[in-house]
C-alpha cells in the first residue's frame, strides 16, 4: 500500500517535470526537467521493484542513474560550447543564443 | 491494480510528449522531449519485465541519440522556411488510403495477445518451458536476447558501433579541417 502511494506521488512529480519540459521558456529549464524526469524514472523503477517483488531490477535502476548523469553532462557541455571537441575553457557559445 | 494505473499514466505521458514533439518548433526543445520520451519508454519496458530492452532504450535513446542529435544541431542551423500556403489534400488522401489498406490488412491477423497465434506457437513454448533450464538465466527476455538470439544481438551491437564510429568521424572530421584552415 505504501509503495502504491509512493508510486502515485512519483507519477505526479513526473507530470510536474513534464509540464516544465513542455512549457520551459529557456533551454536550461528543459535540461533540468529532463534531468529530473530521469531521476523520477529511476525512483519509479526502484519503487516498482519493491511493488512487484522483483528486487533484481534495482541494479538496473542504478545504471539508469549513471546514464542519466552522463547524458546531462554531455548535453550541458554541448549547450555551453557548441561542440565536443574544444576543451572546457574555450566557449564558442553557438547554442547559448537560443 | 496499481500496475495498470502506472501503465496507463506512463502511456498517456508518452502520448502527450509525442503530440508536443510534433507541435514544438524549437529543435533543442524537441531533442529534450525525445530524451524524456526514451526514458519513459524505458520505464515502460521495465514495467513489462524486459530489463535488457529497457536498458538499451535508456542508453541509446536517452543517452547516445540525444547527444548525437544535439551535436548535429550544433553543426547545422535550426531555422525553418515559412510553411507554404497550399492545402495538402493529395498527400492527406494518399496517407488515408494507405492507412485504410494497412488497417484492412490487420483484420486477418490473430487478435492481440492470442496464445494460439502462429508467432506464439513456433519457438515461444520452448523458451518458456526450457529457457531457465537451458540458459540458466532467470529473466525470460534476457534469456532470449542474450542466449537464444546471441548472434543477432552481437550483429546489432556491431551495427550500432559502426554507425557510432561513422557519425563521430563525420562530426569530428569537419571540426579538424576547420582548425587547419584557421592555422593557415
Amino acid at each position: 500500500m505504501i509503495y502504491a502511494a509512493a508510486a502515485l506521488a512519483i507519477l505526479v512529480t513526473m507530470g510536474l517535470a513534464l509540464t516544465r519540459a513542455l512549457l520551459g521558456p529557456t533551454v536550461y529549464d528543459r535540461i533540468l526537467a529532463v534531468n529530473m524526469f530521469g531521476t523520477k524514472t529511476v525512483l519509479l523503477i526502484a519503487v516498482f521493484a519493491f511493488l512487484s517483488d522483483r528486487t533484481d531490477i534495482l541494479d538496473i535502476a542504478l545504471l539508469y542513474v549513471l546514464i542519466n548523469f552522463i547524458s546531462v553532462i554531455a548535453v550541458l557541455k554541448l549547450v555551453e560550447q557548441g561542440n565536443f571537441f574544444t576543451s572546457g575553457e574555450s566557449t564558442t557559445n553557438k547554442m547559448k543564443s537560443k | 491494480m496499481i500496475d495498470i494505473l502506472i501503465d496507463i499514466i506512463l502511456l498517456s505521458f508518452l502520448a502527450i510528449i509525442a503530440i508536443a514533439i510534433i507541435r514544438t518548433r524549437s529543435l533543442l526543445a524537441v531533442i529534450m522531449l525525445f530524451s524524456i520520451f526514451s526514458l519513459l519508454s524505458a520505464g515502460l519496458f521495465m514495467v513489462l519485465d524486459a530489463s535488457d530492452v529497457a536498458f538499451t532504450e535508456a542508453a541509446v535513446g536517452a543517452g547516445i541519440s540525444t547527444v548525437l542529435m544535439l551535436a548535429t544541431l550544433a553543426l547545422t542551423k535550426s531555422y525553418e522556411e515559412k510553411p507554404s500556403s497550399h492545402r495538402p489534400w493529395i498527400p492527406l488522401l494518399v496517407v488515408s488510403v494507405t492507412a485504410a489498406f494497412l488497417v484492412y490488412g490487420t483484420i486477418d491477423m490473430p487478435p492481440f495477445g492470442d496464445p494460439n497465434a502462429p508467432a506464439h506457437q513456433h519457438v515461444a513454448p520452448r523458451y518458456i518451458e526450457q529457457g531457465a533450464k537451458e540458459t540458466g538465466v532467470p529473466n525470460l527476455v534476457t534469456a532470449v536476447l542474450a542466449s537464444y538470439r546471441g548472434f543477432d544481438t552481437l550483429g546489432e551491437v556491431t551495427v550500432v558501433f559502426t554507425a557510432g564510429i561513422g557519425v563521430l568521424l563525420l562530426l569530428g572530421g569537419r571540426q579538424r579541417r576547420k582548425k587547419k584552415k584557421e592555422k593557415r
